[in-house]
């Protein structure tokens, strides 16, 4: 399959071949499965993929097994975008010095978890967007290292319990909030970045294709339940996801040049407390506990609404 | 030095086995088998199993949208139902792929997908 041209407006726009393998070692529920798969049906078969450690990696490469029907990568935590700034020069030279790939467009993807891309791989990340690359970036966030174990990353949200962010007397799980990584997008001045979220397929697809057809750095951060790590129940990830965003907890954003704008407009938000509730992570939380989560999304709220200039994400519903 | 006859780079492995030695696996780990996994069945990860109601699926596709495992899958099968609609395409499950996560029924706009216990 080639790379989708065309917007994608409905579910009927999706094709029906799938460019990522089922059979994968994924969790029952795992968002991240159902991202990739999206994913590789909008990228084609022309994608060189380069993939950092973490879940999808591990999950998806059992020797002598691939899911992966484009060439692949097998990188380490630190050098997922490095290695990507490689592969895309190394094109470039052979595409000037032999005409290889003169008249086909390939093109390099990154993928990396959250540890991988806010945490460990945040340098290589920040090189391959100044130097301007043109290799589109996704990270699915699971909010912690997962594939070791559930371990805090600097995407863990505030509050949340991970097996390093105990819940206890001194402690009551993740005491910091989540970390922009939009921001520090944002502040390399690439063409384009977006968020994105599996319950909104044909968004967060749409969002893929303009990541893809970008000539330069682009970034797509892409939100992705994770049922043991969440402590939620394997049918209720895409629940979960439509409920971050209902809540204002995520934002649904693409910022193209720069020019942002909201994609999934809420009119009136639901209270934060039904998407914490459903999710175990949360559990310990107080009633004043969650009113300060409630406070803090009020706030990002309002610097979003303030951002795009007109009121993207609603007040909370009475 | 003699001209080898064997094939070059990745076509060398294609037609093979599985490597079952350290010797037969292929230089630098490469993996010449593109979306193999598929070979792979998941079944036994299933305490639970969609069974979908052709006569209440309004074909939306939601399912097939949302399953992690493509194990929903979409085929050009008519079907008439009871009322007379007829569609084009029909919705199947790939129990070789499902793990029974309940996405696809929890997803259901019309609740035309069952979870039912697996038994021995
Ligand atoms: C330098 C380094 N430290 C630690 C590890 C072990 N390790 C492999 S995957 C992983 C967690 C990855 O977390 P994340 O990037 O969020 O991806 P996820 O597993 O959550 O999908 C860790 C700690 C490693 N491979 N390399
Ligand atoms: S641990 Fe979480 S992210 Fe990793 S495969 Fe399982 S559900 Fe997916
Ligand atoms: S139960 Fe889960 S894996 Fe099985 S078909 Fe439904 S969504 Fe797919
Ligand atoms: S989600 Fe339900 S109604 Fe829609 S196609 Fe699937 S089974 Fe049919
Ligand atoms: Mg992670």
């Amino acid at each position: 399959m080639e790379a989708i041209k065309k917007p994608i407006r409905t579910v009927w726009d999706i094709p029906r071949h799938e460019q990522f393998a089922p059979g994968h070692n994924m969790c029952q529920g795992c968002a991240a499965a159902l991202i990739m798969r999206m994913l590789m049906k909008v990228v084609g078969k022309d994608a060189i993929v380069a993939m950092g450690t973490g879940c999808v990696e591990v999950t998806t490469t059992p020797f002598p097994y691939t899911s992966w029907r484009n060439p692949w990568l097998h990188l380490a935590f630190e050098n997922t975008a490095a290695a990507a700034s490689g592969i895309e020069a190394a094109l470039k030279a052979l595409k000037r010095k032999y005409g290889i790939y003169k008249d086909r467009y390939v093109k390099v993807v990154a993928i990396a978890g959250d540890g991988g891309t806010f945490d460990i791989g945040l340098q290589a990340l920040s090189g391959m967007m100044e130097r301007g690359h043109d290799v589109m970036y996704v990270v699915y966030d699971n909010e912690a290292y997962m594939n070791t174990g559930i371990q805090r990353s600097s995407a863990t949200p505030l509050g949340a319990w991970t097996t390093t962010t105990p819940v206890g007397k001194r402690m009551r799980g993740e005491p910091h909030p989540k970390k922009d990584i939009i921001g520090i997008a944002l502040a390399h001045r690439i063409p384009y970045i977006a968020t994105a979220n599996p319950a909104y397929p044909t968004d967060m697809m749409e969002k893929f294709r303009k990541a893809y057809e970008t000539r330069g750095p682009s970034l797509v951060h892409v939100l992705s339940p994770c049922t043991p790590g969440w402590r939620i129940r394997n049918e209720h990830s895409i629940h979960v996801a439509r409920l971050a965003v209902l809540t204002g907890m995520w934002v649904q954003l693409e910022i193209v040049n720069g020019k942002p704008r909201v994609t999934v407009k809420v009119r009136k938000r639901k209270p934060v407390k039904e998407y914490l509730r459903l999710q175990g992570r949360f559990r310990h939380l107080t009633d004043e506990e969650i009113q300060r989560i409630q406070e803090m999304v009020d706030r990002y709220v309002e610097e979003i609404n303030r951002w795009v200039g007109e009121e993207a994400i609603g007040p909370v519903e009475a | 030095m003699t001209e080898s006859t064997e094939p070059q780079g990745v076509e060398r492995y294609l037609g093979k086995k599985y490597p079952r030695t350290w010797d037969e696996v292929p230089i630098a780990g490469i993996v010449p088998w593109p979306g193999n996994t598929e070979e792979l069945p998941k079944h036994s990860w299933r305490t639970i199993r969609p069974v979908i109601d052709q006569e209440k699926c309004i074909r939306c596709r939601m399912c097939w949208v949302y399953c992690p495992d493509s194990a929903i899958v979409e085929v050009d099968k008519e079907y008439t139902n009871k009322k007379g609609r007829t569609f084009k395409v029909s919705y199947e499950v790939n129990y070789d792929h499902c793990k029974g996560c309940g996405i696809c029924a929890f997803e259901c706009p019309v609740n035309a997908i069952q979870m039912v216990p697996e038994e021995r």
